[in-house]
């Protein structure tokens, strides 16, 4: 199994494709530090604008936490496709390209040359969103400084203190992790079903798009398969950001406001990532290899 | 003889179609066993069963003396295998994917080892050439280098000569004659091709349609006591009149591309020929022929079977 994973990850980093993620992430996150370094006062000043009457404040609002903030914020949205480039090609580039056939006459069992891949595709997963803790985090704190984490939610503002932000960025990327380690999953699922990696690439997108939107509608027939969308969690990484208040409405530091939220939707993305491998293994036992 | 591969009422159907009907064969220790049929006949289906790429309807697939079912890990490692086209890793270079498939064939694999593999297939220098470089006789001599490197002795070969030019099938013809006669490796090929069967097997499996049509030594297939004989004269037709009135008439097979055919000794040739000049018959050539094509002719007695598997 060991060697197998290290044959898959030694594959899957031998590919030129493997590192246009990283060149995207990293262009990205360049592209918003250079915007916000250029322009970020007029950029704090707009969304600050309804704030601006009844709040003063002092320090440095734009610094490397809040610019990491804005980053997860945007890049969230886009890395799946970054992850479905590489997990939805993991099967079905191999029927592709002729190997899988090659790949099943040597003498390992099915389940774990497909626990191998899909671990591989972990692997590359959690790479990436350490290359964007790397690049947005570290190097926006280089760049842009630190100081209290100043955010704007819809209907209130919260200030996590300068010595309480670092280890919510750590729960935040762990939950983000298990949020694309999810859509590494689904497109490994979906992998199974193609000889081509374009399909599931597609598909894999086209399932979150469709998922993203039946989560988002408030329509009173989707709201009771709202809970078991995996779409539905993905953000809640937020709430590591969310803190309890004491009666004098001041932040208890360490606290998460609520942390049985964020529990429950590990659960459900662990259950959706168990559900996705499970049935690709099953699947995949029972293929005749004809191609 | 001992038997490495033992197989038994092998059957299998998709959906409504029977790919492979009730197939039993044995292939004994050494033997280079030549896998016969027309597209589609079920030869693909049957080697995918044997490296479990293809679960059996029905049937047992005995290897090395253990069951496929039970025993496939240990079994697989003592298995190598080309099957049809050669498609390996195309942005690794050969040397990468020829260690790549050594591990996962369960060795260690060495430089001295993986160079020395090379070498044989003629691909030493192209080492750290990538394979999307490579023509398509070189991919199948990787092909064949990745099937060997874990030292198995029972080597499967499905189509090997598929796409390749006249130089490359005879260069695969070359290897496997000397894998089998210098290393001792038991070698399953299949082909659509008949000459090229004829040119290397021992022992000769005929499929169609799924079903066993003869399997045989190649020497009891090719009767060296009986030719074929295919004569050209100036009129077929009326030839073939005088002579099914004459003593040749049990002789005489159904006509071929218009010629006529015999079957019969090389002794009586001499004879048959004074008999043709008897009998008025202008001749314009008479031509020797013992191979499996014309051993097709005799099982099958069709010449369009024949013609597919020839063209």
């Amino acid at each position: 199994m060991w060697t197998h994973l290290q044959i898959e990850l030694y594959k899957i980093f031998k590919r030129p494709r493997t590192y246009l993620a990283f060149a995207a992430i990293t262009a990205l996150i360049g592209v918003i530090q250079l915007g916000l370094k250029v322009d970020g006062k007029e950029y704090t000043e707009f969304v600050m604008a309804d704030f601006a009457t009844s709040f003063s404040v002092d320090g440095n609002i734009l610094n490397g936490y809040f610019i990491c903030y804005v980053i997860l914020q945007l890049l969230l949205v886009h890395v799946p496709l970054l992850i479905a480039l590489i997990a939805a090609d993991m099967i079905s580039g191999e029927a592709n390209m002729g190997t899988l056939r090659l790949l099943l006459t040597k003498p390992q069992s099915r389940t774990a040359i497909l626990l191998a891949k899909f671990f591989a595709a972990v692997v590359y997963t959690l790479l990436l969103l350490i290359w964007i803790a790397i690049m947005g985090l570290l190097c926006s704190m280089l760049i842009f400084g630190t100081d209290d984490l100043f955010l704007m939610k819809s209907s209130y503002v919260v200030i996590v203190k300068e010595s309480d932000v670092f280890w919510r960025y750590a729960g935040a990327f762990c939950f983000a992790a298990l949020a694309m380690v999810t859509v590494a999953a689904l497109g490994f699922f979906l992998s199974f079903f193609a000889e081509n990696s374009i399909g599931p690439i597609v598909a894999t997108m086209s399932v979150i798009v469709v998922c993203t939107i039946l989560s988002t509608m408030n329509i009173p027939l989707f709201n009771t398969i709202k809970p078991f969308l995996f779409t539905s969690h993905m953000n809640n990484w937020k709430e590591f950001f969310d803190f309890k208040v004491n009666d004098a409405n001041e932040a208890i530091i360490g606290s998460i406001q609520n942390p049985q939220k964020i529990i429950q939707s590990s659960c459900i993305l662990f259950a959706h990532i168990i559900g996705f491998v499970g049935s690709a293994i099953i699947l995949f036992r029972k293929k005749d290899i004809l191609s | 003889m001992q038997h490495i591969l033992k197989v038994s009422n092998l059957t299998k159907y998709f959906g409504n179609l029977t790919a492979v009907n009730d197939l039993s064969f044995n292939v004994g220790a050494g033997d280079v066993y030549g896998f016969l049929g027309q597209n589609g006949a079920g030869k693909s289906t049957t080697i995918r069963m044997l490296l479990t790429l293809i679960t059996p309807t029905d049937g047992d697939i005995e290897l090395f003396g253990y069951s496929l079912k039970t025993h496939r890990k240990e079994i697989l490692r003592q298995v190598g295998a080309v099957i049809e086209k050669p498609d390996v890793y195309k942005y690794l270079s050969a040397y990468e994917n020829l260690k790549l498939f050594a591990k996962l064939s369960g060795i260690k694999p060495d430089h001295a080892l993986l160079m020395n593999q090379l070498e044989m297939v003629g691909l030493a220098n192209r080492a750290n050439d990538t394979v999307k470089t490579f023509s398509q006789g070189m991919k199948q001599r990787l092909g064949i280098a990745i099937a060997l490197v874990h030292n198995p002795p029972l080597i499967v070969l499905d189509e090997p000569t598929n796409g390749l030019d006249p130089q490359g099938i005879a260069d695969i013809r070359n290897l496997i004659l000397q894998l089998s006669r210098a290393q001792k490796k038991t070698i399953i090929v299949s082909s659509h091709l008949l000459n090229e069967i004829e040119q290397i097997a021992t022992r000769i499996l005929i499929i169609d349609k799924g079903k066993k049509l003869v399997e045989d030594s190649a020497a009891a297939l090719f009767d060296s006591t009986q030719t074929i004989l295919q004569v050209h004269t100036t009129n077929n037709a009326e030839a073939l009149e005088k002579l099914s009135q004459s003593t040749w008439a049990n002789h005489l097979k159904p006509m071929r591309d218009g010629l006529l055919i015999f079957q019969l000794s090389q002794e009586q040739i001499p004879q048959l020929n004074i008999d043709l000049v008897k009998l008025g018959i202008e001749l314009l050539s008479l031509q020797p022929r013992n191979s499996l094509e014309d051993y097709f002719l005799q099982i099958t007695a069709g010449k369009q079977y024949v013609d597919t598997f020839t063209n």
